[in-house]
């Protein structure tokens, strides 16, 4: 969409490619075109993993200037998607933020609060209401 | 102990440690299978191949570029949280190398580097992760150990890990039960120092 839309972009990262695309589906019904969105699911051939060029991708293929808020699922897809963050780059690095909140539940809210048109604080902020 | 760049050192410690992690593949995912997912050998060696496979390019390059491009390969192609600790162990090297230029002390730019994993992983010494291999390797780097000694510490480490109960990574899901098994990351690490430690041994001109 590169930027052509003011909303927050969402990007799902999992371990399982059928999980991240499935919860993008989800996002997609709820909140139609009017989100950038984009997943990454499973390591370099596709198997069950996490591949950090795969996720700075879907950055990319998300990117908004108003910010992209990234929901992972378990450890080796946050320090990947932190990787893959760095490797954006600054400023666009600056703009991005990991969400400490469950998956399913958590990029669907953000995604209908970015739909609103909230800021990137506020989508992060609403999402991570939901972590205990 | 000064760095230089040295294109046959490099693409001979590129092989070994190719080498070496294929022969261990299989054990690498035996470790992983009863406390992670499984797939740390697997991931390993296709970082390696990948690493590999740029071999003669990579020996081409000034030392700190050379570091610096085969931790950005293994971020891409090993996958799991061992692809960006390792990617930015070597990654770091790379930089602090280009900082020191030719005068680098290489235990103090390991030291550097192995800070950065502890960073990126927000693990700490104790938590059963490869940062219980690199520190003591370190340590003993920084006291100027011989390099059959470095190795042996880093086996030993390695072993240690069995001991303690995982704090991070898919591990740290099974709390108590984590206690007993080694952990696949420092065990590779341990795989990889005792080959490196090897090779420098056998090559290195005094």
């Amino acid at each position: 969409m590169n930027g052509k839309t003011a909303n927050v972009g969402i990007v799902i990262v999992s371990h399982s490619p059928l999980v991240a695309q499935g919860i993008a589906d989800m996002v997609r019904q709820m909140v139609g075109d009017s989100v950038p969105l984009a997943w990454s699911g499973g390591n370099v051939h596709g198997e069950l993993g996490t591949d950090a060029g795969g996720i700075l991708r879907a950055i990319e293929a998300a990117w908004s200037d108003a910010g992209v808020a990234v929901f992972v699922d378990l450890g080796g897809a946050e320090t990947n998607s932190e990787m893959a963050i760095e490797m954006l780059g600054l400023p666009r690095s600056a703009l991005v933020s990991i969400c400490n909140a469950p998956l399913v539940e958590g990029a669907v809210i953000a995604a209908a609060e970015a739909s609103g048109g909230a800021s990137l604080a506020k989508v992060v902020a609403t999402a991570e209401e939901l972590s205990p | 102990m000064t760095v230089q760049a040295e294109p046959v050192l490099v693409a001979g410690l590129i092989e070994v440690c190719r080498a070496t992690i294929a022969a261990n593949s299989d054990h690498l995912c035996a470790l992983d299978r009863a406390i992670g997912d499984g797939d740390h050998g697997t991931n390993m060696r296709r970082g390696c191949e990948a690493v590999s496979a740029e071999g003669e390019t990579l020996s081409g390059l000034p030392l700190p570029d050379a570091m610096e491009k085969i931790g950005l390969t293994l971020v891409m192609n090993v996958g799991g949280a061992a692809g960006p600790l390792y990617g930015t162990l070597l990654m770091e090297i790379g930089r602090e190398l280009r900082k020191n230029d030719e005068k680098a002390d290489f235990s103090q730019v390991l030291k550097q580097a192995i800070d950065a994993v502890a960073r990126r992983g927000r693990s700490h010494a104790g938590d059963k992760t490869l940062l219980d291999v690199l520190y003591p390797v370190h340590a003993a780097l920084a006291s100027r150990s011989p390099l059959g000694a470095i190795a042996r510490r880093a086996e030993r480490s390695a072993n240690r890990t069995a001991d303690m109960k995982a704090m991070r990574g898919r591990a740290a899901y099974l709390g108590d039960r984590s206690i007993g098994h080694v952990d696949p990351g420092a065990s590779s690490c341990a795989l990889l120092t005792t080959a490196i430690c090897r090779y420098l041994g056998e090559h290195r001109p005094q």
